[in-house]
């Protein structure tokens, strides 16, 4: 069935059967994206990363709440990743239990998705779906990362604006922060501002910041600074304040050519994953049984490091050709 | 092609105010291998089929403490299939009298679980609701 149609002409049913398609990496999946794929480009993604537990999903629910009263209000979808269990491939994917207060908007669409193994804080499929969600006339997609200390550099690739989250009393949180997961930010905000403590954590991030300035951008000599702002998705402050620093990212991006360079490097980051994973793949499919178990064994005994079978691999390919 | 998942939406609508039972059963159907959306207390009706719909479940499972099943899953089920979602099955676990087991059955509903249902009872009537060939479609 050909979901393209409907899906451009607002069937949301016909759009969640087409992220599944996506999800799945169904070859009908990959057809209709194609098909769509003229029509996207035009949203902006902006990512919602930080610590397990720092208010990710309740900061999306405000904001999402905030830009839907203005006036001429975006379309905003929503992709929010949480982990699959490495045991059982399963996955408790919990975000919306924070969305409530979205539902019933016909101009949000909330979909939850499980990493499925990927690592770095997306699925793998994760910027395949932002695309759909893109031509089907989203104009914001929020993609909230699984929560975790790590740097989550994925992000960075799939998303225009990263918005990094913390909150007081998250203990190593910040140093995780410090790690590098402050080096992808654009905008840092320290969430539950209506706690004890989070003026503690504003002065800590602000002595970081300007230790070591989110170079993002900084190597490429453009003069945005990532603003440090405290929010409470309790009871809503600050969050006037990050919506209006999202859409000055934006403008900023837009108006600095910036847009381009993050487009081409995701657009870089995609094909050239795709790449590699297909090439392994019919490499692998085209050796005679056997042979990459036996390459294998060597490594294991010691005989040979990796790098060196690989280039036995590939050179012993290229002599049968 | 990634291998496909079993979708499932467990969802407590009405006003009962636990949700120990409903959490047991996610994370057993995330060990069985499902992904699970878990959306939490008081949802509405309207809210629950939102939420399948967009993601694109095949099974929504309640959870209803209250006794106030025969309104509640009525509703539902007539959203769902407003919606187009008829593929959709549903799933009931509560405190549920057996005497309204038939009538629930007779609403269209696919597995009714009273309290002394076992966790891997109810598991298994997840894993077998949903075809193998409809998993390998890919939900298309
Ligand atoms: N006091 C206070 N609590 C908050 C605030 N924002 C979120 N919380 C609470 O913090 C907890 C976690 O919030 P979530 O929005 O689920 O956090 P998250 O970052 O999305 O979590 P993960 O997705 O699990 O990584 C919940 O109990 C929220 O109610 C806030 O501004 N103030
Ligand atoms: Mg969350």
């Amino acid at each position: 069935m050909n979901l393209v149609p409907p899906v451009l002409a607002g069937d949301r049913l016909a759009l969640a059967r087409l992220l599944s398609l996506l999800e799945n990496e169904t070859p009908e999946g990959l057809q209709d994206l194609s098909a769509l794929y003229p029509r996207s480009g035009q949203a902006h993604r902006v990512g919602i990363t930080g610590a397990p537990g720092t208010g990710k999903s309740a900061l999306v629910n405000r904001l999402v709440q905030e830009l839907r009263a203005r006036a001429d209000p975006p379309q905003i979808a929503i992709l929010a990743v949480d982990p699959s269990s490495p045991f059982s491939g399963g996955a408790i994917l919990g975000d919306r239990i924070r969305m409530r207060d979205l539902s019933g908007d016909p101009g949000v669409f909330i979909r939850s998705m499980a990493n499925r193994g990927s690592l770095g804080g997306l699925a793998r499929t994760s910027s395949d779906l932002a695309a759909a969600l893109d031509a089907a006339g989203f104009g914001i997609i929020f993609i909230e990362t699984v929560g975790s200390g790590q740097a989550e550099v994925d992000i960075a690739g799939a998303a225009h604006t990263v918005v990094v989250v913390d909150a007081p009393g998250m203990g190593d949180a910040i140093q995780a922060l410090k790690a590098g997961i402050l080096e992808i930010a654009d905008i840092v905000v320290v969430n539950k501002s209506d706690l004890p403590g989070a003026k503690t954590t504003l002065t800590a991030l602000r002595a970081t910041l300007e230790l070591a300035p989110a170079v993002r951008d900084k190597d490429k000599g453009s003069d945005w600074t990532a603003p440090l702002l405290l929010t409470s998705a309790t009871s809503g402050e600050g969050i006037p304040e990050l919506a209006e620093a999202i859409g000055g990212h934006r403008r900023f991006l837009e108006q600095s050519g910036e847009w381009e360079v993050r487009e081409r490097a995701r657009v870089d980051q995609e094909v050239g994953r795709l790449l590699r994973e297909r090439l392994a793949e019919r490499f692998l499919k085209a050796q005679p049984d056997g042979l990459y178990e036996a390459a294998l064994q060597k490594v294991l005994a010691r005989e040979a490091a990796p790098g060196v079978i690989v280039e036995q691999l590939i050179e012993g390919a290229d002599a049968a050709n | 092609m990634a291998q496909p998942k079993i979708r499932v939406l467990i969802a407590k609508p009405g006003l009962d105010g636990h949700d120990r039972g409903a959490k047991v059963i996610a994370r057993a159907l995330r060990d069985a291998g499902m992904e699970v959306i878990y959306t939490g207390l008081r949802q509405t009706p309207e809210m629950i089929a939102e939420a399948a719909l967009q993601e694109d479940v095949h099974i929504v499972g309640l959870s209803i403490l209250s006794g106030a099943h025969l309104t509640l899953v009525p509703r539902i089920l007539r959203l769902l299939k407003q919606q187009g979602q008829e593929r959709v099955r549903v799933m009931l676990g509560g405190i549920i009298p057996d005497e309204d087991r038939p009538k629930l059955e007779a609403m269209g509903v696919a597995g009714v679980f009273g309290p002394g249902t076992s966790t891997t009872a109810i598991v298994e009537a997840f894993s077998r609701a949903v075809e193998p060939q409809e998993l390998k479609a890919a939900e298309g």
